[in-house]
């Protein structure tokens, strides 16, 4: 039984890690800050949570978990609005997206993603 | 493994160094002056130095953080531009050359992590291992060795702390009621976070939990890691988090000035007042075992009441430095 769930733990946190290395792949290789976002985002939800999963089976029925449990609440909270932050205050400050898609469904390439 | 981990993370320490020397945009310096802290302080944890990690946290990425885009709103988001001749260039390079070498040089001669042998455990760290628990009766030996043992150096780390505080506000704290603010000038004031509506709520959300921690970390710094210093930076971080939401005027609103300075100074006396109770009860300067009829407990008190000291100084001198920052910003 233990071998089971440390074999499901050990699975959570190599799809935690990869996600995490998918999301920082993404950061470098995406065009503009608005699809980088799209991409950390990955690192900040999908990543922890399957890696916390994984930590939680290890901790068992204990103090650690309610304490794991806590710091994926707080990242599921403060992560998202960071990202609204961010976004927001790129926008604001004028920068635009780089692929912009019109109504056909066609995607356009505008440069640099400085307005 | 915990070595390879250190050594990743030194390496990484190492590129955000870099990175922060070649970055011409100070907003971008600033925000991986934050990340340095953050890995300096998992780097901290990592030697089992949970107190250091916690106020490094605390302070390095929070706080200073938002001191520093503060100074950032005076002065300008870019290096200013200035020309070195080449002569200049080598001397730097060698000056940083012959520096490295030396502390590489000096490294060699270091014990290795974690060597029981070494100079720095032999010392008083055996005398403090085996005697806190009789003397003191608290399991946090780092607290025992800050509060009491070495009740004195941290006196004097308050008042460096005091100090540094009435500096920053006699060279930026101007009365802010002696200049005529201007409509629009007034507005900028208002700038906040106070219409967008997200970051505000969960804010506000987050400032009690925040508040909570700190209290913990205050009054649980006997038992588990922390104390007086994290706490008041934690504390600290709670108001500036709210004075960002809500603008500056509400946070001094909430905390007014004169019961800031009033923090600022009362904390430091609150440390020296106990120092001064336990000579006139029979003692020696800040020896607490005099405060109460059986030793431990009135090591116990004297170090809930110096860290309650502590604490208040930290969060007074904190907020007051964000505030004259924000004040100067603002105008």
């Amino acid at each position: 039984m233990a071998s089971v769930i440390d074999m499901i733990s050990f699975a959570l946190l190599a799809a935690g890690g990869f996600c995490v290395f998918v999301g920082g792949v993404g950061v470098l290789r995406l065009p503009d800050l608005y699809t980088r976002m799209h991409a950390a985002s990955i690192t900040d939800t999908a990543g922890p949570l399957l890696v916390l999963a994984g930590l939680a089976l290890q901790a068992g029925w204990s103090l650690a978990l309610f304490k794991l449990a806590v710091i994926l609440v707080f990242l599921a909270v403060t992560a998202p609005t960071a990202a609204y932050a961010l976004g927001n205050a790129a926008l604001v400050s004028g920068y635009r997206p780089a692929v912009v898609s019109d109504e056909s469904g066609a995607t356009d390439s505008e440069g640099e993603g400085h307005a | 493994m915990t070595l390879i981990f250190g050594v990743f993370l030194l390496i990484l320490l190492v590129i955000v160094a870099l990175a922060i020397v070649r970055s011409e945009d100070l907003f971008a310096a600033v925000m991986l002056s934050g990340i340095f802290s953050l890995l300096m302080a998992v780097n901290f944890f990592l030697l089992d130095a949970a107190d250091v990690a916690l106020t490094e946290a605390a302070v390095g990425a929070g706080v200073a953080t938002v001191l520093f885009l503060g100074a950032l709103a005076l002065t300008g988001k870019e290096e200013a531009r200035h020309t070195v001749s080449p002569g200049g260039r080598w001397l730097a390079l060698g000056v940083s050359f012959a520096t490295a070498s030396l502390l590489f040089y000096a490294s060699l001669e270091n014990p290795h992590i974690g060597d029981g042998s070494a100079p720095v455990h032999q010392h008083v760290a055996p005398w403090y291992l085996a005697n806190t628990l009789p003397l003191i009766d608290i399991p946090n030996v780092v607290t025992a060795v800050l509060g009491s043992f070495r009740g004195f150096d941290t006196l004097g780390e308050v008042f460096v702390v005091f100090t540094a505080g009435i500096g920053v506000m006699s060279i930026l704290g101007v009365r802010h009621s002696l200049v005529e603010l201007s409509g629009a000038e007034l507005d900028a004031r208002q700038r906040s976070l106070r219409h967008h509506l997200i970051p505000r709520i969960v804010g506000r959300g987050m400032v009690p939990l925040i508040m909570l921690f700190a209290l913990y970390v205050q009054f649980h710094g006997e038992y588990s890691p922390g104390g007086g210093f994290q706490a008041g930076a934690i504390a600290a971080a709670a108001i500036i988090l709210y004075s960002l939401l809500e603008g500056d005027d509400r946070g001094r609103e909430l905390l007014p000035e004169w019961l800031l300075r009033l923090m600022v100074a009362g904390g430091a006396l609150l440390y020296g007042g106990v120092g001064l109770a336990c000579v006139l009860l029979g003692g020696n300067f800040l020896d607490y075992s005099v405060l109460a009829t059986v030793p431990s407990a009135g090591q116990h008190l004297g170090l809930l009441l110096i860290e309650l000291g502590v604490g208040i100084t930290v969060t007074g001198v904190l907020i007051s430095v964000f505030h004259a920052f924000a004040r100067r910003a603002s105008r």
